[in-house]
Formats: structure tokens, C-alpha cells, sequence
């Protein structure tokens, strides 16, 4: 087919009017569906802890803050990336920083302050094992919807899109699983939330190029 | 690209031409001496350009936009003709027959595309393109709702970008 041919087709079967689509709303959207789903699902098995009590303990809120805020990291960049031509924005990069580090200078502080014997208690809690792994389990769910919707947009940087799909993802699954773990120490927080959430960006790297692929 | 999303043929013909234009001068100074894919590829992001023309943001400038879908269409062609150069020699003779410029803008037979979609979409498809009924004349010809014959028009359009993009494969 020659070139002219295939613009003249293209403009007599399809000229339809479209209405340009904002990114974030339907990021958003996918975001929360998957967010339902693995609420569900943690509900269903794992259960949630009581949640009237630990709203009054200020580590429930250190844990729910800093995974939303990686969410928010992972957000900002894949609204951009979602289309073409947009570069990732620094605002989102420096959301995810300063979340990082104010997570570790609390880890420091309260690793620093414990008597040397129980140190390793505030790191490794009693789930150790267990939290990263679930994140990332948990996080399942939003991933599938969030790659269901990048398909109808147009990522061109597959690999970026699919870590901050992945990043948006895991931040929300932390949170998601934030409301059945009970750890309460900074520094298992920034050491197996971080794991479990940068497991989900890592995944998502790997499997952007394959799934987003147009 | 603003009068193209609100529907306008005329300025989606003349956008997706003039595009054509710079398109082939974008790949052509990028794949040297390989004629036929620059062809394959102009026409490549022609239909990645229309088909994610929602995916434009009216507020920012058109160009970044368009380059970057380019550019995409250009890095997955390396990263295919790259899959390519480790088939068996058996592709030898395929792979050297691209480099004629003529078989590379007849490849893509518009007819045998057409012969693979499903008959109902096949027929609204020739009535719209070939000889050239309008859309509601088409939508009664097959006994369906002008609405029911967009869509299934747009799923036909879909079906050919997937099919045009898998024969590259």
C-alpha cells in the first residue's frame, strides 16, 4: 500500500471525532480498582488489624504516609510517561527522595537510640520475611489494572512507564498491607516496605517493554 | 492536530500528509540505504499518530508529541530488525528482498488486508473506502446503527494496524 493510500484510507473509514484523555484521571481509576481488589483480598485472608486503635499510634500513620507518598511518586511519573513526548518531571523525583530519606533519618535515629541488644529487633520485627513478599503479592492486582490502562494510552519509554507503574503499584499495596501490619520500628519499615515496594518497580521494568508494547 | 481530534477530515488528511513528509525525511536521514523500511516505517507512525491522536494534549506543543511517537516506531524497528538478524539463514532471501523499495511499498496489499478481517467488518470497509458510500449509507447496507458501524469500522481499523505491525514482525 502506498503511503498516500494508507491516509486516505485511514481518513475515510476513521475521522471521529476524539476527545483528548487525561491520563491521571484514568491512572487514578486503575489505581483504585486494584486498591479494592487487594483490600479484599487481605481482608479475606491475612484479615485486617483493629483499626480504631492503631489510628490513634503515630507509626501506623509513619507507615501509611510513607508508602502513599512513593504512590504519589509513582503517579506523577506515569501520568507523564503515559504519553508521548513528556519528560518524567522532577517534582515526582523529588517526592519519592525526600520520602526516602526522612524514612531512613527516622530509621536512624530510633536504630541509634535502642540499646545495642535490641537493634536488630527494630529491623527485622517479627515479619521480616514475610512483608516484602506480600507487597508485592498485593500489589498484583493494581499492577494488571494499571498496564490495562497504559494500553489505551501510548507510553513510548516502556521500561520507565512499567517501574513507575510498578512503583505506583507497590505504594499502594503497602499501604493496602500497612492495615494489617503491626510492625511499628522506622527501620523495618524503610528496610522491607522500601524492599517490597522497589521488588515491584524492579518487576515492572522487566515486564514494561514486553506487556506495553504498540 | 487540534481541528483533527474534533473530527475534521480535511485537516487530518492534510496533518497526516504533511506528517508523511517530515516523517520520511526523519527515518530516511536515520536508515540510510534501506529505502523500503523508511517507507514501512512512515506509515508505521502515520498509524500509531492517528491511532493514539487522544493521546494529545491540546495544551502542549504538537511536536514533542510527534517526535516521540517516531522515535518509538524507530527504536522498536532496530530492536525487531536486531531479533531479526539472529533468525536462521532460511530468512536470508526474505530478509535480502526487503531492500527493494518497490516490493516494500506494494507489500502491504490492501485487499489481502482486508481479506483477513471478519466478513461483516470487511464489507463496511469496502463499502466506506472503496467505493465510496457514506457512513449511514454503509451502516444501512449491513443492517446496523451508524453508531454500531463506527465501532466496528474502528475495531477494523485496529484490527489492520495490528495486522500491518505483526507482518513487520
Amino acid at each position: 500500500m502506498k503511503t498516500s493510500e494508507l491516509i486516505a484510507l485511514m481518513t475515510a473509514v476513521d475521522s471521529s471525532p476524539v476527545s483528548p484523555i487525561s491520563p491521571g484521571r484514568r491512572l487514578a481509576m486503575a489505581g483504585l480498582l486494584g486498591v479494592i481488589v487487594a483490600l479484599a483480598a487481605l481482608a479475606l485472608t491475612l484479615g485486617l488489624q483493629p483499626l480504631a486503635a492503631a489510628a490513634h499510634a503515630s507509626w501506623f500513620w509513619m507507615k501509611a504516609g510513607y508508602s502513599l507518598s512513593m504512590a504519589v511518586c509513582g503517579l506523577l511519573l506515569l501520568r507523564r510517561l503515559a504519553r508521548p513526548g513528556a519528560a518524567p518531571g522532577w517534582a515526582a523525583i523529588i517526592i519519592g527522595v525526600l520520602a526516602l530519606a526522612a524514612m531512613a533519618m527516622m530509621a536512624a535515629h530510633a536504630s541509634m537510640r535502642a540499646p545495642a541488644d535490641h537493634r536488630g529487633a527494630l529491623w527485622l520485627g517479627q515479619t521480616w520475611r514475610m512483608c516484602s513478599w506480600r507487597i508485592v503479592l498485593l500489589a498484583i492486582p493494581t499492577f494488571a489494572a494499571l498496564i490495562f490502562a497504559l494500553r489505551r494510552l501510548a507510553p513510548t519509554r516502556l521500561a520507565l512507564a512499567g517501574a513507575a507503574a510498578g512503583l505506583l503499584a507497590g505504594g499502594l499495596s503497602a499501604a493496602v498491607y500497612g492495615l494489617y501490619c503491626r510492625e511499628s520500628a522506622a527501620p523495618f519499615v524503610v528496610a522491607w516496605y522500601s524492599l517490597g515496594m522497589a521488588a515491584c518497580a524492579f518487576v515492572g521494568a522487566l515486564l514494561g517493554p514486553r506487556l506495553l508494547r504498540w | 492536530m487540534i481541528a483533527t481530534q474534533a473530527g475534521d477530515a480535511g485537516a487530518q488528511s492534510r496533518l497526516l500528509t504533511l506528517l508523511a513528509g517530515h516523517l520520511r525525511g526523519y527515518f530516511g536521514r536515520r536508515l540510510a540505504g534501506r529505502p523500503a523500511d523508511v517507507e514501512d516505517l512512515v506509515q508505521e507512525a502515520l498509524l500509531a499518530i492517528h491511532m493514539k491522536r487522544a493521546t494529545f494534549d491540546p495544551r502542549l506543543a504538537f511536536t514533542p508529541w510527534a517526535l516521540a511517537i517516531a522515535r518509538y516506531k524507530l527504536i522498536d524497528h532496530f530492536r525487531r530488525r536486531g531479533a531479526r538478524l539472529t533468525l536462521p539463514l532460511d530468512d536470508a532471501g526474505e530478509l535480502l528482498a526487503e531492500d527493494n523499495p518497490e516490493e516494500g511499498a506494494v507489500r502491504r496489499d490492501i485487499a489481502a488486508l482486508l481479506g483477513r478481517l471478519p466478513a461483516r467488518q470487511r464489507a463496511l470497509m469496502a463499502d466506506v473506502k472503496l467505493t465510496g458510500h457514506s457512513m449511514e449509507e454503509a451502516a444501512a447496507r449491513a443492517g446496523m446503527s451508524v453508531t454500531a458501524a463506527k465501532v466496528a469500522i474502528h475495531r477494523a481499523m485496529k484490527r489492520l494496524m495490528k495486522e500491518v505491525a505483526d507482518e513487520d514482525l
